[in-house]
């Protein structure tokens, strides 16, 4: 990318610029620089992204160390990485600007602040690798720095909740890392391109792509393996579940359609597309049916959380309708990577009001909220924005979101996942209608800890930041044809060659 | 899964109920058998990287293949491993290392700790062995050019070192000064920085210029070999440090 | 049979027999131990892989040292954990019988 006459390496910059605040903020001791540097650092990551967007190039490829692929390692960033990599720059910004204040009394946040930045280097890392065995390398940085962000909460229950997801990531690295073992050892290479255009459909290809889903898959929590989720993203500090929520387990899906569509598609069967098309519509319901059952609201938003994903796994039904790509791919992943920001915006928009009632009020039992819609009008608009886009009403993301999946489900004739779609939605308007009810109800009587000694502007600065992802919800809405202009690039994994 | 997850120490061994032990191993083992049918299945020679990366060894600026791919080759994994190490040391450093200027007057990194009794054989064995656990790590990161080593043996070796100073009790680490936290992020500091540099002269990112390619992966792997024995030896110490309170309570 | 798919066939058993031990196991340190047999388990399939040609391939050596490196830092995050946790559990060093 040429800006003012320079070269820049977009790509590499785009992991190198968090790794160098990762080393900055462990070494300064002033809190005041500490956030500084890592606001303006987000905000360049941001306008970096924004820079690459808006040049012509449909996608990049990054050749590092001049060796190429098979020998050396490449990047590469299509349509989808390009709108993952918006979506994390501009909630990176966003949960960066809240944690300055959410941590500002804390001596926790000389720990948050690196750990934090290695984990947006890693996440970035994910969204444009080319290389099977570095994916395995980021989904390590991703996995150990949001399990040490989880544990930095100090309570029982995030210890706990740290080491079970610490456990489960674990094992998800090591499936995956066997499937790569077996790939390299049929194909002689780690490059997804080569992957690609070598692959058969053959027992090897199965038992690899098997390894690789069920390690991924225990990432991104699809319902028989989303035990972790709910107490590790409901006992974090708020920016951090909002991290988790939105971006987290989103990387792990984003290499799941990477590994599908991409590289694995000969050996793909339409039975094995629909078993997780199933197992993410039964987790719509278990999610849904977990919020409404939740005692404390971040653990509803966490519920909430698991079923979101589930909607994401509609993606490979709805693509691989007739075992082929060709009618029904493009518009299967449009419609999920609108629901993955449309989703990202809106929890991390949740669990940031959730972690402003929670600061304010000194708890989050749903029971006991009578009346916040007078003490926290800002948290709780916030909340109820977030929640009708979950729901999926208009003029929302959330609605385009679903819409387009309803589209390609009929255009497919798949009817009966708009049964799921739409029945989900009810499932969710009952959970964010419990909590709207109790705030609204008995205006003068909310239930206060009488330790709370938080600042006024401090609270004011963090509903702001929760805020701003709301209204971005809302906008989104009103903009669905920017993102899928975006996403109308052609795949550089499928499509290799062109190094610059 | 995991449901059952012990920190203490319980009579049982295991987690589950005998039949599901059964049904899990039952499980287990089918899904291994058919992994293995389907390795032994499609059991075919797949082409060659190896004679690539043999061909390329001459311009990489070393003679030893795993150091190559290591630090040339495949050098952005081993810039990303640096960093994984690097969440892990920050995860785990105490807490008074982030305290400041307000803290207790800053420690030697490395102090004696006098009231502590040595056995004088096990003193005089420390006496040989750190120097040449030192040594043995210098020459293994320097070999790493030409044979097997390099920087992650080397910084094994050297926080071996410290911890044998660690486990005989007369010196007690100190993780407080700033210069630790340099020291720690020392290995990625410099690596990112010679890949930016690289950028400039090249004009691609980590691409050494041919000639002064093992001088550029001798820095990186100098300030790797500190950072790894530095985060090893402080994963060791603090965990140490955690773990002696409760077994003092045990044997008093 | 050729050495080194007895090697991955080796490797491959190693793994299930490190699955099981995650999670029938209970005891968090027997987790772990179970987790570091999956990882080498692992690793023995890719060295076995470098030895699959002609000539012995550098490629998974060194991905063996990063998963190595790796291992060694997942096993000391959870170890932290799991002493955490216990620190919490027993705040009063327990009084001797």
């Amino acid at each position: 990318m040429m800006i003012l006459g320079i070269t820049l390496p977009v790509l590499p910059l785009l992991v190198g610029l968090p790794l160098l605040a990762a080393i900055a903020v462990l070494l300064i001791s002033s809190h005041r620089w500490r956030t500084s540097i890592s606001t303006v650092i987000a905000g360049l990551q941001l306008l970096i992204v924004i820079l690459a967007i808006q040049t012509t190039e449909a996608s990049y490829h990054y050749t590092l160390g001049g060796w190429g692929a098979p020998l050396g390692i490449g990047l590469a960033a299509d349509g989808l990485s390009l709108a993952l990599l918006l979506i994390t720059a501009v909630l990176v910004l966003m949960i960066s600007l809240y944690s300055a204040w959410y941590f500002s009394d804390s001596s926790k946040a000389t720990r948050f602040w690196p750990i934090w930045w290695l984990l947006v280097a890693g996440l970035n890392t994910a969204f444009i690798a080319a290389d099977a065995f570095n994916i395995y390398v980021a989904l390590e940085m991703i996995g150990l720095s949001a399990v040490a962000l989880v544990a930095l909460a100090g309570t029982r229950m995030a210890l706990v909740a740290a080491l079970r997801y610490a456990l489960a990531g674990l094992l998800g690295s090591l499936c995956y890392l066997l499937g790569v073992a077996l790939l390299y050892r049929a194909y002689g290479t780690l490059d997804l391109a080569q992957l690609s255009a070598q692959m058969q459909a053959d027992p090897l290809s199965w038992a690899a792509l098997s390894l690789i889903s069920v390690g991924l898959l225990l990432k991104t929590a699809l319902l028989p393996l989303h035990f972790w989720l709910p107490p590790a993203h409901a006992s974090a500090p708020a920016p951090v579940s909002a991290a988790l929520s939105a971006l987290v387990v989103k990387a792990s899906f984003f290499l799941l359609v990477r590994f599908w569509l991409e590289v694995f598609d000969p050996a793909v069967t339409v039975t094995a597309a629909n078993f997780l098309g199933v197992l993410g519509a039964i987790a719509i319901f278990y999610g849904c049916i977990g919020a409404c059952r939740a005692q404390r609201l971040k653990l509803l938003v966490a519920y909430s959380t698991v079923a979101q994903l589930g909607y994401l796994f509609l993606l490979f039904p709805l693509a691989f309708t007739n075992s082929s790509l060709e009618m029904f791919g493009d518009a299967a992943v449009a419609a999920v990577t609108y629901f993955i920001i449309a989703h990202a915006l809106a929890k991390a928009a949740m669990f940031l009001a959730a972690g402003n009632i929670l600061v304010s009020c000194g708890h989050d039992e749903i029971n006991n909220l009578n009346g916040l819609a007078r003490h926290q009008p800002l948290a709780l608009f916030t909340f109820a924005i977030a929640g009708v886009s979950l729901i999926g009403l208009p003029p929302s993301g959330g609605f385009i979101a679903k819409w387009l999946l309803l589209n390609v489900a009929i255009d497919s004739g798949q009817w009966w996942w708009v049964i799921v779609v739409l029945a989900g939605g009810l499932l969710t308007a009952i959970y964010i209608a419990r909590v709207l009810n109790v705030a609204f109800s008995q205006m003068d009587s909310l239930n206060i800890s009488e330790e709370m000694t938080v600042t006024r502007s401090r609270t004011i600065g963090m509903a702001a930041c929760g805020l701003t992802l709301a209204i971005l919800t809302i906008l989104l809405g009103f903009n669905a044809e920017w993102i899928l202009v975006l996403l109308n690039g052609s795949s550089p994994i499928t499509d290799a060659g062109v190094v610059r | 899964m995991f449901l059952k997850l012990e920190t203490r120490e319980t009579g049982s061994d295991v987690g589950l109920s005998t039949l599901a032990c059964f049904l899990l191993g039952v499980v287990i083992t089918t899904l291994s058998a058919a992994l293995i049918i389907a390795v032994i299945v499609s059991d075919k020679a797949a082409p060659e990287l190896a004679s690539l990366a043999m061909q390329n060894l001459n311009t990489s600026g070393v003679e030893n293949p795993v150091t190559a791919v290591l630090l040339n080759f495949r050098s952005y994994d081993t810039l990303l491993e640096i960093a994984v190490l690097l969440i892990v040391a920050v995860a785990v450093l105490p807490d008074q290392c982030f305290a400041g200027k307000t803290s207790l007057p800053a420690k030697r990194f490395l102090s004696r700790n006098v009231k502590h009794q040595v056995n004088p054989v096990l003193a005089g064995l420390l006496k040989w062995l750190v120097p040449l656990a030192l040594l043995v790590g210098g020459y293994l990161l320097w070999i790493g050019a030409y044979a097997p080593g390099g920087a992650f043996q080397a910084g094994a070796v050297i926080a071996g070192a410290g911890v044998a100073l660690s486990l005989a009790g007369q010196h007690d680490f100190t993780w407080q000064t700033t210069s630790v936290r340099i020291t720690l992020s020392l290995g990625l500091l410099v690596f990112i920085v010679v890949a930016a540099i690289n950028n400039l002269i090249t004009g691609t990112t980590l691409q050494y210029p041919v000639s002064y390619a093992g001088l550029f992966i001798l820095i990186i792997e100098v300030a790797a070999t500190i950072s790894i024995a530095a985060i090893l030896l402080l994963l060791f110490v603090c965990l140490k440090a955690i773990a002696e309170p409760a077994r003092e309570g045990d044997t008093q | 049979m050729t050495q080194d798919l007895l090697y991955s066939i080796t490797g491959i058993v190693l793994f299930g027999i490190g699955l099981f031990g995650v999670i029938a196991a209970a005891h968090i340190i027997r987790k772990l131990i179970a987790l570091n047999t999956m990882g080498i388990g692992v690793f023995m399939v890719l060295l076995a892989a470098a030895r699959h040609g002609v000539v012995t391939d550098p490629v998974p050596h060194a991905m063996v040292l990063t998963g190595i490196v790796v291992a060694v830092a997942g096993t000391a995050l959870c170890l932290w954990l799991a002493l955490q946790l216990q620190l919490l559990d027993s705040p009063v060093p327990e009084e001797p019988p």
